[in-house]
């Protein structure tokens, strides 16, 4: 089975036609890392995928649950559906353990000691335990991103989503996160990520995918996607993005 | 990047310049600031000459010629009546309520007090104390009506005073604060019943003074009832405070929920929360946290609301105090029994807006974005 699936996706702001048929398949394991101008429906797709937003026509099936409007089919999406945003969304009135531990205890019904534990390991992994009882704004951006990240994680998520993780970070803050990622990749997680960081899709990514006005343009391996791109359209973007 | 040519720097800063020390604060002498130019000169002295005709009126009002003990016959004078308060001061806090009980609405004062004090520290905001404040407001009305546990039966006619000030702010506030949050949510929702319906009930609600409220609910009620039916009349004024507080905290709640960013809820419903969580543990969290200032408005404006139910025959504080002054052997001391009646809305209302202060500087220390 595949992890996500998407056929004829189609969705529209008004008169805006943000998705043009999309298809994608995202196998089990693989990294797909979505690039593209500003406008070109990158984050909409993704945030279509755990139903941040409706799509209007077509068919999203993530695990092989099809997404419905059926509240249980969301539900059991975004249970093995992990995001990350772009300006972290940390929750500001809750100590960084309990962003981490929320979830747990009230979506898993999980005891408070066992959550925290989990937490915690998580929260180490990413490097930053010892910031456990501190609240979000005491941290970095960095920092804060790679809470985020502990703190989707925590649900042990089969599928992340990253939406531009670093594009709100300083530079001197991108690295940290960016590592945190190409660990996860390294162990196997399947993940869509919506990011200009062309270095870190060249590394981690199996598929590189170019999305403008609404539609997947390109679609290939990073060493055939950078070297011999075939569409004029990804090649002046390339051209914008690379120096 | 482009190909002009550069002008030759004149002047590179090779080593960063030595700190300079932090500056001192500036401050003016007071002499200075009273007297410091002609405008200034001419208000002090405007001023002082007033509190110089003033003060020694008040003076010897007050105090050299203050009577402090005796019967209302001392009292005749020219002076402040101190006597009267000291004598007439449970009629003044519980009204007409018989003075044998007097232990009851004391309880019932003290323990609001208590549960006050006990739920000022955030630590203890937690189920138990909640389930306290159920526990204590529905003890104070056994308490102050009595007709159980060999407690001697006393009708809401003749409640009064303080208690009845406290327990109208306290069941307004804590029935109007959960209706508050419904109709600030309901606003906000995407689906046309609830959404219409809580623009109405919050417009309607807003546009009546709240005495018409009171007078509606004292007197249409009734008619507009089957016969045979009737509610207290406390609890029917009770209601239209109810109506009044919810009215006016969804739309100062209304404004927070605005100022909470998408992202949050988007990030909670990612996670798998579903709304009622998200609402509950996200959402309304922050935005009562960022409304703390008008939301302590609000309340004090509540307090000090309840003294309008005099207009429907209810004794709270300030009616309680009016009908101490109306004995015959007095000469009536309206000033002394206001003062009095002020200096305790002062203190109530002035404790609030001081725990708010406290309170918005310690919320806002832990989670600065």
């Amino acid at each position: 089975m595949n992890a996500v699936e998407l056929s004829r996706v189609n969705k529209w702001y008004g008169d805006f036609h943000v998705l043009r048929d999309v298809d994608l398949t995202v196998a089990r394991g693989e990294r797909i890392v979505i690039c593209g101008p500003s406008g070109s429906g990158k984050s909409t797709l993704i945030r279509c995928i755990n139903r941040l937003e409706e799509h209007q026509a077509g068919r999203i099936a993530v695990e092989g649950t099809e997404l419905t409007g059926d509240a249980r089919s969301v539900e059991a999406v975004r249970r093995r559906v992990g995001m990350v945003f772009q300006q972290f969304n940390l929750f500001p009135h809750l100590t960084i353990l309990e962003n981490c531990t929320l979830a747990l205890t009230q979506v898993k019904r999980m005891p408070k000691a066992e959550a925290e534990e989990i937490a915690m390991a998580y929260l180490t992994r990413v490097r930053i335990p010892d910031q456990a009882r501190k609240f979000p704004g005491q941290l970095s951006g960095g920092q804060q991103q790679r809470v985020a990240i502990a703190r989707a994680l925590s649900l042990s998520p089969e599928i992340m989503l990253f939406d531009e993780p670093t594009s709100a970070l300083d530079m001197e803050m991108v690295k940290e996160v960016l590592d945190i990622m190409v660990e996860l990749a390294g162990e196997g997680m399947t993940m869509l990520c919506v990011t200009h960081e062309m270095g870190f899709a060249r590394q981690v990514a199996d598929r590189v995918i170019f999305m403008d006005a609404g539609q997947i343009v390109e679609a290939a391996p990073p060493a055939d996607f950078f070297t011999n791109p075939q569409h004029e359209r990804t090649r002046t973007f390339l051209g914008q993005v690379l120096h | 990047m482009t190909d002009m040519t550069q002008p030759t720097p004149v002047f590179v800063r090779t080593a960063p310049t030595p700190a300079r020390a932090a500056p001192l604060a500036e401050r003016r002498p007071l002499w200075h600031l009273l007297f410091g130019d002609m405008v200034s000169a001419t208000m002090t002295l405007i001023g002082l000459l007033g509190l110089a005709w003033m003060l020694p009126h008040l003076l010897s009002w007050a105090v050299i010629n203050g009577v402090w003990t005796g019967g209302g016959d001392e009292c005749r004078q020219a002076g402040a009546c101190w006597a009267f308060l000291a004598q007439k001061y449970p009629q003044i806090l519980f009204g007409i309520y018989p003075p044998a009980e007097h232990w009851r609405p004391i309880a019932v004062c003290t323990l609001i007090l208590g549960l006050g004090l006990w739920s000022l520290p955030p630590r203890n905001w937690t189920k138990l104390t909640l389930g306290l404040w159920v526990g204590g407001m529905l003890g104070s009305l056994v308490l102050m009506g009595g007709g159980v546990l060999g407690l001697k039966s006393v009708p809401t006619s003749a409640w009064g005073g303080l208690p009845v000030t406290l327990l109208l702010t306290v069941w307004s506030l804590g029935l109007g604060f959960p209706l508050a949050v419904l109709l600030a949510l309901g606003r906000r929702a995407s689906l046309p019943v609830p959404r219409y319906l809580s623009i109405g009930i919050i417009e309607l609600i807003r546009g009546l003074p709240l005495l018409s409220l009171l007078f509606i609910a004292s007197i249409l009620l009734p008619i507009m009832l089957p016969d045979g039916v009737s509610i207290d009349k406390l609890a029917r004024a009770l209601a239209a405070m109810v109506l009044v507080s919810a009215a006016y905290i969804a739309e100062v709640l209304r404004g927070g929920l605005q100022a909470i960013p998408k992202g949050q809820t988007e990030a909670a419903e990612a996670l798998g929360l579903n709304w009622a969580q998200t609402t509950r543990l996200i959402v309304l969290p922050q935005a009562i946290a960022k409304v703390i200032p008008p939301l302590t408005s609000t309340i004090i404006v509540m307090v000090k609301n309840t003294s309008l139910v005099l207009v429907v025959g209810l004794f709270d504080l300030l009616s309680a105090g009016r009908a101490a002054l109306a004995d015959p052997d007095w000469p009536a001391p309206f000033a002394e029994t206001y003062l009095l009646i002020a200096l305790i809305y002062f203190t109530i209302c002035f404790s609030i807006s001081r725990y708010a202060r406290w309170l918005e500087t310690r919320m806002s220390k832990g989670n600065r974005r």
